[in-house]
């Protein structure tokens, strides 16, 4: 983290706060750093502040207290259109009364530039998005995609540097939404652009960004990489927002380097990897994903820990199996196997005995 | 049950053999009990409108019958002419001949005509109506009609029905009378017999028998009339050979003086071509007047220019109403805009206000501004305290244009604020974000994206306050004085002062016209489509 506050950052959030009544804070003591041509996305549940931050950096709100930076300089007082910022909102706010060449046309034009030079990026822009035949058409005559993707050609037509897009694919279906999540990294990979994303959807967090800030009460809960935030959650509100997990609740009774035994409340011993428990007597939330848990017991080592468990439901999913389970009194513990040949599809009563490698059973905060 | 589903699958076709059948069919698409689609959606389609029919229908009708029939009566009274041939038909019928280019007055079958419906009139009361109708057109003919309708049971007519009797006494006698106009007579006497027929309609009005009523003298008059002006009375019956014969013999009287002595104006060949020429019963004269028009026997006129005065109420109707709509749409952009971009708690409390004007009785809110604009009012007070004018050279600010203005527009402003309102509220805040994320000014974001997208608000708002305006009536009557009244208060005064319903009418179907064609050409040009109320 520290090498990211360093000099050649492109977008900068120095102890930024924010309120709206005077009385809570919607952001609460924002710092973040983006290098030039990252794609970052801003991920966390409504109300956790992430379009806040958004709106502060194209400038439609004011921070109430930091400093937010663009290539270097503070930008809180330039007011949103001197910021050059391309934005792309929810609902792509395409104006109606425009045809789409017009509408691309517009940043163009009050920028005051040539009606050649215009048309010529015009068509540029949109051969870009693959919607070449459409300039003459009104957005109301598109579908949704196609929206879509004049909402992005738009806000990439006069070149930002730096774009904003807060929740551009939301009103799509899955399938269109996955294809449009693959071609916006890809154009903004392929022009070097830097990109603020925000999402509440984790999958198009993970799928497309090179870093994810999980936002949660007004603060970044935790800024790393998607595999890294999948796989090494900082605390229980990231390993519980970020794919499936389950938890489960204990003391910690021995720790010992990278690895620690936690005590269940119905006195089950298991074996975890301390991340944010100090001491023995912490109360721990430990979270371990449902893929990673074994039912063999020839692949963990011979000395780890092992847990009853009964189970409760098996549901077919065609490419994985998900079972429910009951461990240590905990109805909800989920596990999922791949569907393999050998794979054995178990009965609802059976009892069969789990665990887990330490390092992917995570003690985190209670 | 075994009948019933025999029955229902007659076909017995499977999945596949019906999909053969329908990719053979190649005619109008079939339903699944063989009608033509199209046949069968209509049938469904109708009962629909049926029922939505019927759940207007309680409105429609009421509407019909309080509202529409009765203006529709209303405006074809700007053409209806019928008084003068419903109160004079054998004068209207016998003027058609009579030459107008003329310096003749009209000549004896004219006035014996005259003679006879005067007195039906005067016995009806009608004629006094008819003089004011017709009053409108020629000054004078109101009291004319009232004088002449005093004497006509005076004439001296009284001799023609004496010489009758004198030469046969049976025709003192209503039975004989009857007798003869049941039979051939009637054909040889048609003035006679035409009289005798409104006589009997009267007296069965009247509840009296006409057999038991002695003949009056106006049948004596017609039928000496007739007698006199070649009737064929040859073989028709002994009794009217004598009295044609001896018709020729008698004291005439001559009915154009008695009418001279009853009132010298109906000496003035004026009134005869007025007569003339309001005598159909359908007349464009109504219309011409309401455009500074007059009908003359020569066709259509413009009126002398120190009586023109609808084309300049016309005029300033529209340029009032313009100028007021267009003074509430400046006024109303910024409350409307405001009213969408606040929070709802406190666009709801300022949405009262607005409303407040509508809780507010009418003539109260524009006596309000008669106390505020008066010389003596509020704002002349204030601005003399003020210093900024002399207390002897206070401003007019009431009973002018500026007063109607000034007054209207506030009345009217709720109507441009709320259909604006509506409008704007349904354009989301993110246009203008996205307007200005891509560079443009404040006011380059709202003229190119916000405005364009909030003339279908000032269109509908425009439309409503344009249209109750040029039809205004009880501010321009308080407070517009001379200068600052509308064509409506003239029509008003036509409905309830002059009742000249008639003017009043075609005033009002010509300000329908104007509307419709003003509706007509905001349609061309913005389009009713982009209207939205809401």
């Amino acid at each position: 983290m520290a090498d990211m506050t360093n000099g050649d950052a492109f977008v900068e959030f120095e102890r930024v706060q924010k309120s709206y009544d005077g009385e809570t804070l919607v952001v609460k003591d924002l710092n973040l750093s983006l290098p030039k041509g990252e794609f970052l996305t801003m991920l966390g549940p409504s109300g956790s502040g992430k379009t806040t931050c958004l709106m502060m950096l194209a400038g439609f709100e004011t921070a109430t207290h930091g400093e937010i930076k663009l290539a270097g300089k503070p930008i809180n007082n330039i007011p949103p259109h001197k910021r050059g910022i391309g934005m792309v909102f929810q609902n792509y706010a395409l104006f109606p009364h425009m045809t789409v060449a017009e509408n691309l046309s517009f940043p163009l034009e009050v920028r005051r530039m040539g009606k050649s030079d215009r048309e010529a990026k015009v068509k540029r822009a949109l051969d870009m998005v693959q919607m070449g035949a459409f300039g003459g058409r009104r957005p109301a005559q598109l579908s949704g995609g196609q929206q879509q993707r004049i909402a992005l050609a738009r806000a990439l037509v006069f070149e930002p540097e730096l774009v904003l897009m807060d929740e551009p694919l939301g009103a799509l279906d899955k399938q269109l939404r996955e294809h449009m999540q693959f071609e916006i990294t890809s154009i903004a990979h392929n022009l070097g652009i830097t990109t603020v994303y925000v999402t509440h959807d984790q999958t198009e967090a993970l799928t497309m960004s090179d870093r994810v800030a999980v936002f949660d009460d007004g603060r970044i809960q935790q800024l790393a990489p998607p595999d890294e935030l999948y796989e090494s959650p900082q605390n229980s509100f990231v390993a519980q927002f970020i794919g499936e997990n389950n938890t489960l609740e204990g003391t910690v009774k021995e720790i010992s380097g990278d690895t620690c035994t936690v005590q269940l409340a119905d006195g089950s011993v298991i074996d975890a990897k301390p991340v944010n428990v100090s001491a023995v007597g912490d109360k721990t939330l430990v979270s371990i994903r449902p893929e990673r848990v074994e039912m063999n017991k020839e692949r963990l080592s011979p000395d780890a820990h092992t847990l009853k468990a009964e189970v409760l439901e098996f549901i077919y999913m065609g490419d994985i199996f998900r079972t429910r389970l009951r461990v240590a009194g905990v109805d909800d513990f989920v596990i999922k196997t791949r569907n393999a040949p050998d794979q054995r599809r178990l009965q609802k009563g059976e009892q069969i005995e789990i665990g887990w490698l330490a390092e992917d059973c995570r003690a985190l905060d209670a | 049950m075994t009948d019933q589903t025999a029955g229902t699958a007659p076909a017995g076709l499977s999945p596949d053999e019906a999909r053969r059948a329908d990719a053979a069919h190649t005619g109008p698409m079939l339903a699944a009990d063989g009608t033509p689609l199209k046949k069968s959606l209509a049938r469904a389609l109708r009962r629909q409108k049926l029922r939505a029919l019927a759940l207007i229908a309680p409105l429609l009708i009421f509407v019909l019958v309080t509202f529409v029939v009765p203006i529709g009566d209303m405006l074809l009274r700007s053409v209806q002419n019928g008084i003068v041939a419903d109160t004079l038909p054998e004068t209207v019928e016998t003027l058609s001949d009579w030459d107008h280019d003329g310096t003749a007055l009209p000549g004896d079958d004219v006035w014996t005509a005259f003679y006879i419906d005067m007195w039906f009139a005067v016995e009806r009361k009608e004629h006094t109506r008819l003089g004011t109708r017709l009053n409108y057109e020629l000054t004078g003919m109101s009291s004319m009609f009232r004088k002449t309708g005093r004497q006509v049971d005076r004439f001296d007519t009284d001799v023609y029905g004496e010489q009758f009797v004198a030469l046969d006494p049976s025709w003192g006698q209503p039975q004989s009378w009857a007798a003869m106009l049941d039979g051939p007579a009637a054909d040889a006497l048609p003035l006679t017999a035409r009289t005798w027929e409104r006589w009997k309609d009267f007296n069965a009005e009247e509840g009296d028998k006409v057999l038991e009523e002695d003949i009056p003298d106006f049948l004596f008059t017609a039928l000496y009339h007739d007698l006199t002006h070649g009737a064929e009375v040859e073989g028709v019956s002994d009794r009217l050979s004598a009295a044609k014969a001896a018709a020729a013999e008698f004291e005439p009287v001559d009915l154009s003086a008695q009418f001279a002595d009853a009132d010298e104006d109906l000496g003035n060949i004026d009134v005869w071509k007025t007569l003339q020429l309001y005598s159909p019963r359908v007349t464009s004269g109504y219309f011409a007047n309401s455009v500074d028009m007059q009908l003359t026997p020569d066709g259509i006129e413009a009126r002398p220019e120190n009586q023109q005065i609808y084309g300049i109420l016309f005029k300033r109707t529209l340029f009032m109403s313009l100028v007021i709509t267009g003074s509430c749409i400046l006024l109303a952009y910024p409350v409307a805009w405001l009213l969408s971009n606040l929070p709802m708690r406190t666009a709801n409390l300022l949405m009262i206000l607005v409303l407040l004007p509508f809780w507010t009785s009418l003539l109260v809110r524009t006596s309000a501004w008669k106390v505020m604009l008066q010389q003596q009012g509020v704002i002349n007070d204030v601005l003399v305290w003020l210093g900024l004018v002399a207390d002897d050279a206070r401003l007019t600010m009431i009973n002018n244009q500026f007063g109607t203005i000034v007054a209207m527009t506030h009345i009217l402003l709720p109507f441009m604020i709320l259909p604006m309102y509506s409008v704007m509220s349904t354009i989301p805040p993110s246009y203008l974000r996205a307007a200005k994320s891509l560079g443009a000014t404040n006011w380059t974001a709202f003229w190119r994206v916000y405005f364009p997208q909030s003339v279908p608000g000032i269109g509908a708002g425009s439309i409503l306050v344009f249209i109750l305006a040029i039809g205004y009536y009880i501010t321009p009557e308080i407070v517009g004085g001379n200068t600052g009244t509308f064509i409506s208060n003239r029509i008003a005064y036509h409905i309830s002062s002059s009742l000249n319903w008639g003017l009043a009418a075609a005033l009002g179907t010509i300000l329908l016209a104007v509307v419709l064609v003003l509706y007509w050409a905001y349609d061309k040009i913005v389009g009713i489509d982009n209207v939205k109320l809401g």
